[in-house]
């Protein structure tokens, strides 16, 4: 939707810019001290030499590869999860009749309320139990289905009409071919939005994390970044900004590349 | 027929939910009636001496006490900038992509890296905040190491960092309101101020209701920068709810007690998704 933007008053316009570099201050400040030497941290100097060296001792100091191993691992586990379960659960919520289909709906949005963070202590037990602490698996288990990405799709699966199902069952496509081949193409923006809703907030989960691993093998980006600047590790303020930077910038090239479809979709995730 | 294949393609997501979210949420509440077992001594039924033993505990009433502080001092803040940066970046303004992307750059970014860098704005001496009053001949303080200035530390890193989110809601408001309104108000020669009070606040009150009650919910979930900047000190004046239950279930390993807090959570936060819902039924009126 195009709209017909109104001029924003000069003053008003000064003090706009004034907050975005506000904003964006903290950011543009750890890439000047990371790409500087470590004693220029704390004083400025434009024509300071510049510098990889920050970049390497983070790389070395801490397990990053095996950290950034550990993430995608885990993302796209939870994603892939996610996909399937919540594309079978909205399909069943969308298009079939069955005996205590509102009821089981209800349930499935309690989780919207109440998150898995919340439940630490009883899902610890119960990861325990089945002998997945420290495992990634245990990681992602507890998030693989989404109410919010179940509700999502029954939202988008009721809005394709009938017609094209009926079409397809006519030439003899089976429960699930209808499913593959009609419903499952037909809603590949909603899979697009919550594809990066699901990848961001998982790149940058913690608590649970934190509880259920204990080993370098297990750990994502977020714990071991934790581990890494805590201020008794002893390390600069140069070195942790340059891990804190290579920690966040896939997520934040992703974003530079798709404002708008990232904007949109954690909308979409806070309306729900 | 369809009742089997319904309940089927269900089923696999059905496992995970009752598994992680229904199963744990009941336990929780359980477990909260017994004793924490250890080797010596078996589990055993106290009844409410868990939610008695909460009554007595000063920590307890002093995180809820900061729950609420952090909630009042990030809450309507980051609404009043949020609103402003949404009507700012909605107008025609040079560089606008730019500003946009700088309101809602730190909404990607995780906490835990926040609070890294946020860190060292604290930091006494050496850090930036600490370099920033020392100009005007203050002395060195140390920020997060002192109870009064501890919270409004956090409260800023966090209004920083949500800003941006609750942004793009108001965006998409400002975008749904008739262009004729504004028409309209300037052939009545009224001022761009008058205009917002009367006409752009009351119509968005329905976004500013909605962003206030998911705002309060996130205020009880946000902990992760705790674990980097202050671990819940100096003597308990930043901890909050969630952290303080981490630290009984896994630092003191009283899971029983931990159930009990987290039945308190779970209540509140029952409590504000009653609201929450109330408030969408309403939204639908307005349509």
């Amino acid at each position: 939707m195009r709209v017909l933007r109104r001029e924003l008053p000069l003053l008003e316009t000064a003090a706009a810019w004034l907050l975005a570099a506000l904003w964006i201050a903290p950011l543009a400040y750890a890439f000047w001290a990371a790409f500087h030497p470590a004693t220029m941290a704390t004083h400025f100097d434009l024509l300071g030499p510049l510098t990889l060296d920050n970049f390497r001792k983070a790389w070395t100091y801490a397990p990053f590869p095996r950290h950034f191993l550990n993430t995608v691992f885990l993302v796209t586990m939870i994603l892939a999860a996610q996909l399937v379960l919540c594309t079978l659960a909205g399909f069943a919520f969308a298009r079939f009749d069955f005996t205590g289909r509102d009821v089981a709906f209800g349930l499935v949005l309690v989780q919207l309320m109440v998150m898995p963070e919340v439940l630490i202590v009883e899902n610890y037990k119960t990861m325990a139990r089945l002998g997945l602490v420290d495992t990634i698996v245990g990681v992602g288990l507890p998030y693989m289905a989404s109410a919010f990405g179940i509700f999502l799709m029954r939202q988008t699966f009721k809005t394709i009409p009938r017609e094209l199902e009926e079409a397809a069952r006519v030439e003899g496509c089976s429960m699930l071919g209808v499913l593959w081949r009609v419903y499952v193409p037909l809603a590949r923006p909603t899979y697009l939005a919550y594809a990066l809703v699901s990848v961001s907030y998982h790149w940058n989960n913690f608590l649970w994390p934190l509880i259920i691993t204990n080993s370098v093998n297990t750990r994502p980006l977020t714990v071991g970044l934790a581990i890494f600047g805590a201020p008794e590790s002893g390390v600069d303020w140069a070195v942790i900004s340059a891990g804190t930077l290579m920690a966040v910038s896939p997520l934040l090239v992703a974003f530079l590349l798709f404002q708008r479809q990232f904007m949109q979709s954690f909308m979409q995730a806070g309306i729900k | 027929m369809r009742n089997v294949h319904g309940w089927l393609l269900l089923t696999p997501a059905a496992i995970l939910l009752v598994g992680f979210t229904h199963y744990p949420a009941v336990a929780t509440l359980l477990d909260s009636f017994f004793s924490t077992g250890t080797v010596v001594r078996p589990t055993r039924f106290v009844g409410l001496a868990n939610y008695a033993a909460l009554g007595d505990d000063p920590i307890f009433w002093q995180v809820l006490r900061n729950n609420v502080a952090f909630a009042l001092g990030t809450i309507p803040t980051s609404i009043a900038i949020a609103l402003l940066m949404a009507i700012w970046v909605n107008d025609r303004l040079p560089a606008r992509a730019l500003v946009r992307m700088s309101y809602f750059t730190p909404t990607i970014l995780p906490m835990v890296a926040v609070a890294n860098l946020w860190l060292f704005f604290y930091t006494p001496q050496i850090g930036l905040l600490d370099k920033f009053t020392a100009l005007f001949g203050a002395s060195s303080h140390n920020w997060l190491g002192d109870p009064a200035t501890v919270m409004g530390c956090l409260a800023l890193m966090t209004v920083w960092k949500e800003a941006g989110f609750f942004m793009i809601f108001y965006l998409a408001a400002l975008q749904s309101l008739s262009p004729e309104l504004e028409e309209a108000a300037k052939v009545e020669g009224a001022s761009r101020w008058y205009y917002f009070r009367r006409v752009t606040f009351p119509l968005l009150m329905p976004t500013t209701l909605f962003v206030l009650v998911n705002a309060t919910i996130n205020s009880f979930k946000l902990v992760d920068h705790l674990f980097i900047l202050t671990k819940g000190g100096p003597d308990n004046a930043s901890n909050l709810l969630l952290y303080y239950i981490y630290q009984v279930a896994f630092s003191f390993f009283d899971t029983a007690y931990a159930s009990a807090l987290t039945v308190v959570l779970l209540a509140m936060l029952a409590g504000l998704a009653i609201v929450q819902f109330q408030l969408v039924e309403k939204r639908v009126h307005y349509r």
